[in-house]
């Protein structure tokens, strides 16, 4: 025995007893009591990984038909619809108990990179894919499924929501050129109030998002020297301001600190009851962002929109015509590939079901968005997506009966 | 030779046996030795990643990538050069040693040389407790309460009265470098005054006897005789926690106020700033995978990596060597 010890060097009178005493009678026992208790407990775990996957055979009716299989589709993307589609797939799943749709808000970036890369069925995102996005996930259809607005939310004490802005120095403000709240350009917009002389302390997004893709597109229209400077995108190089994460972590610092002003989502602002400027739109009037003048923006461009399998990166509803018209709008798109087999895991019964629930999405979803401060689509909009849904195809074979 | 002996004798009794024992034996130091490894694994892994990954960043922009005062992801004016957040990483991270390193040496010297037994194990026991805190925690204390109170009675009095000083320039926000500072120094206090703790309890009794007997003071005793012996253990010690303080993430980005681009620049203690760390954090999930900011911002990881991969080798080399002598002198 003792070569052993010689074989791990080891000398100790200590370790020679415990190593003597595992080898005896006893310890033989005790492990042999081990080796039951691993062995119930292994035997417990396969017979409820059996009990696991026997469930969903359990759970099928006998020679139930494949309408009564259960479904589970699944999307990712913007954080910006989030509360909108959850709501929608909650009730969806109340009407088709067998149909299962999970959606994860991951930002639009990651929604996209998750449809390019094939393993999620649907995607949604607040801007439309470039063109490089175009050639990496070919063939693929925007349904535009509800509309945003971004709004100017400040925090002046003893100042109520109305304070009027324009964009052009909305955009100086961001770029630290106005820095004062009691500038004239402001002042003299807003006769009836008295402006303070302190600092103004922009806030903007720290995380690449939709909602700055939105403002900072608005920005680059209205101003030059914006659209030279910083330009527009998910993300940009802040020249003045400080970052915080989300819409919520703009409307909290905002509402926390005087002297403030960021931008977040008009549904953020209602919620939080925040402060928010009337900006002019391109008529020369000072617009109030409500749900009614998001909506009008957008049916005064809805003529004018591109089908389903168009590009769409060229569409905004950025300072839209029309005397009712609240200035910074954008639709939030879901993406699917225009044939559904083009993603792996997809099947006839699964791509069907999808569709079925675009479609629903598209028209009785609809009711869910006033509720949660959200647009609803205008009829012109809805019969674009009609047709793009119409579109979607199965290995070549259409899903909806026309 | 004995041990040979037996050896030779018990061979040949229990022939049969050894081979069962071999066998057990053997596999249970290839289950260890997988186990050890694959920590090692992971990180070559990790760093193949993370070379592959940074590489069309890199390629793009050679030098001016950790030059560089641009960042801009905009599609068309792609522009990624790191330098404002290695800066914002080092003034943070000394700030947090700056104020950290003073506080968890007076802890450390109080439960090493001081407190009596009954204090000293809850006391160790409690601040240790402060590491176990998530950074998460001590972010959104920072936001809903520490911002307050250093915008209200540390950074309106700077500005008022040193606003002349560049480092000191800037409206008071309490969301900037200073808080980040702050925040992380709080949070580097548990390591860096448990590591100087152990370190000064290994300085052996006879270098506090020696100095007693020359008629030292306690003061005397405890900075000729332990602070001293100690010196390069407790430089280990803070710059353990300068590597806890580079990579933290989530409490720095809920307060240092994420700015970008060349207003980064951390320029003054009350303007806005941003980490290596907080940068990834902050637009890793929305990067269009189709341009180059998802590359440029695993480029970021990568050099982050380098920064903490260096820093603790440097301070457990540092520490290892004091607690090195320790063993010799017991010897």
């Amino acid at each position: 025995m003792a070569c052993d010890y010689h074989i791990y060097g080891v000398r100790d009178t200590f370790l020679r007893k415990v190593i003597t005493n595992l080898r005896s009678k006893r310890a033989r026992k005790a492990v042999a009591k081990t080796t039951l208790v691993v062995g119930a407990a292994a035997i417990i775990v396969a017979a409820g990984i059996i009990a696991y996957l026997a469930l969903p055979q359990a759970a099928k009716p006998q020679g139930g038909t494949s309408q009564n299989q259960s479904v589970t589709i699944n999307g990712a993307g913007a954080t910006f619809p989030y509360p909108l589609l959850s709501t929608m797939t909650v009730e969806y799943n109340k009407i088709h108990p067998n149909i299962r749709i999970g959606y994860q808000s991951i930002g639009s970036g990651g929604g996209i990179r998750q449809l390019t890369e094939k393993t999620v069925d649907f995607a949604a995102s607040d801007a439309p894919l470039n063109a490089k996005q175009r050639q990496a996930a070919s063939n693929t259809l925007h349904i535009p499924e509800t509309i945003g607005s971004v709004v100017l939310a400040y925090n002046l004490p003893g100042v109520e929501k109305g304070l009027k802005i324009t964009g052009p120095i909305i955009a100086d403000i961001f770029l630290g050129k106005i820095t004062k709240w009691n500038d004239p350009a402001i002042q003299n917009l807003n006769p009836d109030i008295k402006l303070p002389n302190n600092d103004i302390q922009v806030v903007h997004r720290s995380d690449g998002s939709g909602t700055t893709f939105i403002w900072t597109s608005y920005l680059s229209l209205v101003s030059p020297d914006w659209q030279s400077k910083v330009g527009s995108g998910t993300a940009v190089q802040w020249p003045a301001g400080l970052g915080s994460s989300g819409n919520e972590g703009v409307a909290g610092l905002v509402r926390g600190t005087q002297y403030t002003v960021g931008y977040v989502e008009l549904a953020y602002a209602l919620q939080n009851k925040m402060s928010y400027a009337f900006i002019q739109n391109k008529e020369g009037k000072f617009i109030e962002p409500t749900l009614g003048s998001t909506g009008a923006a957008v049916s005064s461009v809805a003529a004018n929109l591109p089908r389903g399998d168009q590009r769409w990166e060229n569409v905004s509803v950025l300072n839209a015509p029309g005397a009712d018209s609240y200035p910074i709008a954008s639709f939030s798109y879901l993406l699917v590939y225009k044939d559904l087999s083009t993603v792996p895991s997809m099947n006839s019964e699964k791509a069907k079901a999808l569709v079925d629930f675009l479609w629903w999405v598209v028209h009785d979803g609809q009711n869910y968005s006033s509720k949660l401060q959200y647009v609803p689509l205008p009829q012109t909009v809805v019969t674009i997506d009609e047709q793009t849904i119409n579109s979607i195809t199965f290995n070549g074979q259409p899903l909806r009966s026309q | 030779m004995n041990s040979d002996d037996d050896a030779q004798k018990s061979s040949k009794q229990t022939h049969h046996k050894r081979k069962i024992t071999w066998s057990g034996d053997s596999f249970f130091k290839l289950l260890t030795l997988v186990l050890a490894s694959g920590v090692i694994i992971t990180i070559i892994l990790m760093v193949i990643e993370l070379v592959t990954g940074s590489l069309p960043a890199l390629e793009r922009f050679g030098l001016g990538f950790v030059t560089g005062l641009n960042w801009n992801p905009v599609a068309g004016r792609e522009a990624f050069g790191i330098l404002p957040y290695i800066l914002g990483t080092l003034a943070t991270s000394a700030l947090a040693l700056l104020i950290g390193v003073p506080i968890s040496l007076g802890i450390a010297i109080f439960l090493s040389e001081m407190a009596p037994n009954a204090i000293r194990t809850p006391l160790s026991f409690l601040i240790e407790l402060l590491a176990a805190v998530p950074s998460v925690v001590y972010g959104l204390w920072g936001i809903f309460i520490l911002r307050f109170w250093v915008k209200d009675y540390i950074e309106t009095p700077l500005s008022t009265y040193l606003g002349f000083i560049p480092v000191f320039q800037g409206t008071p926000f309490g969301l900037d470098i200073l808080t980040a500072g702050i925040i992380l120094a709080i949070m580097i206090i548990p390591t860096v005054s448990a590591v100087s703790r152990e370190i000064m309890n290994a300085v052996p009794d006879s270098q506090r006897e020696a100095a007693y007997s020359i008629g030292a003071t306690r003061w005397e005793t405890i900075r000729i005789g332990v602070l001293s012996y100690a010196r390069s253990g407790i430089f280990g010690a803070a710059i353990l926690g300068l590597g806890r303080a580079v990579g933290e993430t989530m409490a720095v980005t809920m307060v240092i106020g994420n700015t970008v681009g060349p207003a980064a620049l951390p320029t003054s203690l009350l303007k806005g700033g941003q980490t290596m760390a907080s940068l990834i954090a902050n637009e890793f999930n929305e990067a269009d995978p189709t341009s180059l900011h998802p590359s440029a911002l695993i480029g970021v990881g990568l050099v982050l990596f380098l920064f903490a991969l260096a820093i603790n080798i440097f301070a457990q080399f540092l520490v290892w060597r004091v607690l090195k002598v320790k063993g010799g002198a017991v010897e």
